[in-house]
């Protein structure tokens, strides 16, 4: 740990509900990107789903937003040690999005517009625990916050409710992501506190 | 924290005691890193304002000018709690890049500073350098401010400007120029560095710092105006001014 | 939008791995062949770990995560790392 520094207790508050170890609260939603925001026009926007054989399943934006979206309110997790409690999101279930995929693969790769990629095994993608989301706090999600729309899978490090959401790759094969390939901790659950490879 | 002194109402140099502190070059800056009693921390760049400790007197301070950010989580601290005897984490000297050096190979050459808002900061350490050994390579300062209470150093360089050594200054306010001044409001552009810089000919160093947007406007004036762009060199301090 | 800092803001995590102060160093870049110094690249700081990309094309030069006890850098978008170094 550094030196204390008298008196400095930093941006958050103080942490009176339970956290996964090592988190604190914070009162903004911060804004973290690895290169320049995605403008992806709405008009053009169209996620995949791809399985093991090649099967491309598609959809565009009015077709995405045709179906049956939910109003999950979660707690979220960024490795970099902020966590925030009920958010609200409006989304699609992977649930109802796997619905009619034919796949018996094991793992999943999450792409973004602009080339970002994150991985997990496809068992943590279903039975109602990730969405495509679309709207935060009953807004429209933001480009900085990854809207159009983003992946979100709360029960994991938040790394991996990938932004801008283009497509997720279904595959026999676990290939680590952008982060996963640079130390960051292949799975992420942050109730075990699984940041970085061999925690 | 050895010392403070109220640069602006919103900004403070803070002088801190380092023992065993190597030296520095002008323009480089330190990580500053607060920690709170249950560990958490945060971390930002500062420039270091003040001049490396020349030969003779072997300094082991270290000078920062902090701007008070309204949404802060850092500079809050170092401007407002932070007091005389606090220990306060430091990682440096950093830098290679972004320094002007009195004993380097293009020490000779002219030099052309161009500063947004806080971005004065390492600037400052390279005037101060120059002044502390005595160099007459000529420099000229171009400082961009919202309106004069924003000024950093504002006496300092009216007073090295006088000394006449060869510092000029020109000052640009974005906002409200000196009441009286008569002095048209504006951001820089192509007449005013054309101006106040040096011609290509003359193959200066140039140096600019400031918010991105700032340092990118200046950047391509300078370019645009036919200088080389390898003689250009930029630190951004980010949108809002602060070092990340 | 200018959401980016500049590579002089590695100086200090890099500093911790490399003796050289690196932000001097110049990079090529794999996918476009522009060469830049590292304190030109665009840095986008405010991720798990730290990103520079190419001023010219955006391609990822290099990234470098810093952990309490580890430290990882991946180089692979640059064709290679020249250094100053002290001269005979």
């Amino acid at each position: 740990m550094g030196i204390v520094s008298p008196g400095f207790s930093g941006r958050r508050r103080s942490a009176g509900e339970k956290l996964p170890p090592g988190q604190y609260l914070v009162n903004d939603f911060p804004v973290l990107s690895a290169g320049p925001t995605p403008r992806v026009d709405t008009g053009r926007w169209e996620l995949r789903i791809t399985t093991e054989t090649g099967q491309v399943h598609r959809w565009d934006w009015a077709a995405f937003q045709a179906l049956p979206a939910e109003e999950p309110i979660v707690d979220i997790h960024c490795v970099t040690k902020w966590s925030k409690l009920g958010t609200h999101w409006r989304g699609v279930s992977l649930d109802t999005l796997l619905d009619g995929v034919e796949t018996s693969a094991g793992f999943a790769t999450a792409k973004s517009y602009g080339g970002y990629t994150t991985n997990l095994p496809l068992a943590d993608l279903v039975d109602g625990q990730a969405w495509v989301a679309f709207d935060f706090d009953h807004e429209p999600l933001d480009p900085e916050h990854g809207g159009p729309a983003r992946l979100l899978v709360p029960h994991l490090y938040f790394w991996k409710s990938a932004k801008w959401l283009q497509g997720i790759d279904l595959s026999d094969h676990d290939t680590p992501g952008f982060w996963e390939s640079l130390g960051y901790h292949n799975y992420g659950d942050p109730w075990r506190e699984q940041r970085y490879w061999g925690d | 924290m050895a010392a403070v002194r109220d640069e602006t109402a919103t900004a403070r140099t803070i002088v801190i005691d380092v023992p065993g502190w190597p030296g520095h070059l002008a323009g480089q800056h330190v990580d500053v890193r607060l920690t709170a009693e249950d560990g958490y921390s945060a971390e930002r760049s500062y420039s270091i304002a003040s001049a490396p400790p020349d030969g003779q007197a072997r300094s082991q301070t270290v000078e920062l000018t902090v701007q008070r950010l309204p949404d802060g989580e850092v500079s809050p601290y170092l401007t407002q709690t932070l007091q005389v005897g606090y220990p306060l984490e430091l990682r440096g000297p950093i830098g290679g890049w972004f320094v002007w050096d009195p004993d380097g190979p293009a020490a000779a050459a002219p030099v052309l500073l161009v500063a947004g808002g806080s971005g004065v900061v390492p600037l400052m350490a390279m005037i101060r350098e120059r002044a502390a050994v005595g160099s007459h390579t000529p420099f000229r300062l171009i400082y961009s401010v919202r309106d004069p209470t924003a000024l950093l150093y504002g006496d300092e360089l009216v007073r090295r400007e006088r000394a006449g050594d060869g510092l000029e200054v020109r000052y640009v306010y974005t906002r409200t120029a000196p009441a009286g001044s008569g002095q048209p409001t504006g951001r820089i552009n192509a007449a005013l560095i054309a101006s106040a810089g040096w011609p290509p000919e003359e193959s200066p160093a140039m140096f600019a710092c400031g918010p991105t947007g700032f340092v990118e406007a200046a950047a391509d004036l300078l370019v645009r105006g036919g200088q080389n762009p390898g003689a250009i060199k930029t630190e951004r301090f980010g949108p809002t001014g602060g070092k990340a | 939008m200018s959401d980016y800092m500049d590579g002089n803001m590695l100086g200090g995590t890099l500093g911790e791995l490399f003796s050289m102060d690196v932000t001097s160093a110049t990079v090529t870049c794999v996918s476009c062949g522009a060469s830049w110094a590292i304190a030109q690249t665009r840095v986008y700081p405010h991720a798990p770990g730290m990103v520079a990309r190419c001023p010219t094309c955006d391609a990822v030069l290099l990234r470098l995560v810093r952990g309490p006890d580890r430290a990882w850098l991946d180089l692979r978008g640059v064709t290679c790392l020249q250094l100053a170094m002290p001269g005979a």
